[in-house]
């Protein structure tokens, strides 16, 4: 399965996307320069990782949403392409209006740097297969803006549609019914704070976020 | 053509930058203040004859994030 990430000016997580993205699909994905305006032929999924994009100047992932390269990634969306958008990444997907809500400052204004309990709320979507409704799994998280914020018709919404794939399992940022990773309406646009790519074996500490990425290929057949 | 565009946080959105600042006040020994909500001050320095819409489309596509702010726009 080739796969690609996108690399933005302060993207840092990219290299720990490629890394997991290359043990899970045995093969090295493309990276892709913001400044490019397509996508490569033939990916099966792209990643938007974390770290602090053009500085998280404005707001955090508003400049890296209205760069070249993210209006392909919304169009290949809207055409059913997976998207995982992690940390900064979704961020990013948020501000590109390719998720619902936006991710302000967290509650505690601290940056938040350590493991945190989920609870896997969906696991019927192509990135939560490999996980069972309602089992706890630990990820790091590393963020200063992961405060989950949306209207309450908005939350009753995603809610209701089943489109809140992890939720906090303690408290950590402020997160509006404490929700750390949500999925649009179609189902193939996962984001969350956490980082499911730092957990990928037992050097990290555990593997529970390599299922993500296995439950993913498997899903489309990779 | 100077422009003021005044990016503020939407009535109850929560803001823990404003309550910390609150707080600090307080602690200061400001008495009575009731509230304190942090927003941003964008100076544009646009064409002269710029068209009110393509102004309201540059707050909308980057300048606020309408989901959680609003805007004002003052012309200088």
């Amino acid at each position: 399965m080739k796969t690609a990430v996108i690399v933005f000016p302060g993207s840092n997580c990219d290299r720990d996307m490629a890394v997991a993205l290359e043990q899970v699909t045995g093969r090295a994905p493309v990276m892709v320069w913001h400044r490019d305006t397509a996508l490569p032929a033939g990916i099966g999924m792209v990643a938007v990782p974390g770290g602090f994009s053009y500085g998280d100047y404005l707001r955090a992932g508003a400049m890296a949403a209205r760069s070249p390269i993210m209006a392909a990634v919304a169009d290949a969306a809207g055409k059913g392409l997976p998207v995982l958008g992690v940390c900064n990444g979704f961020q990013v997907l948020t501000e590109a209006g390719l998720l619902p809500g936006a991710l302000m400052r967290n509650n505690g204004l601290d940056f938040v740097c350590r493991d945190v309990a989920l609870t896997v709320e969906n696991a019927q979507s192509a990135f939560t297969a490999r996980y069972a409704a309602g089992e706890r799994v630990s990820f790091p998280v590393a963020h200063h803006d992961g405060n989950f914020v949306a209207d309450d018709a908005t939350l009753d919404r995603i809610e209701g549609e089943g489109r809140v794939a992890f939720r906090y399992a303690e408290p950590v940022n402020g997160s509006a019914r404490a929700i750390a990773g949500v999925l649009n309406d179609a189902g193939n646009v996962l984001g969350m704070m956490p980082h499911p790519e730092r957990r990928i074996e037992a050097a990290h500490g555990g593997a529970d976020g390599r299922r993500l990425f296995e439950g993913l290929m498997e899903t489309i057949g990779a | 053509m100077k422009l003021r565009i005044h990016v503020t946080l939407k009535p109850g959105v929560l803001d823990p930058q404003g309550k910390a600042i609150e707080h600090a006040l307080a602690g200061l020994g400001f008495a009575g203040v009731n509230g304190a909500r942090v927003g941003k001050l964008i100076e544009l320095d646009v064409a002269d004859g710029t068209a009110d819409a393509d102004i309201d489309s540059m707050c909308r596509q980057l300048l606020a994030n309408t989901v959680i702010e609003n805007y004002r726009v003052e012309k200088a």
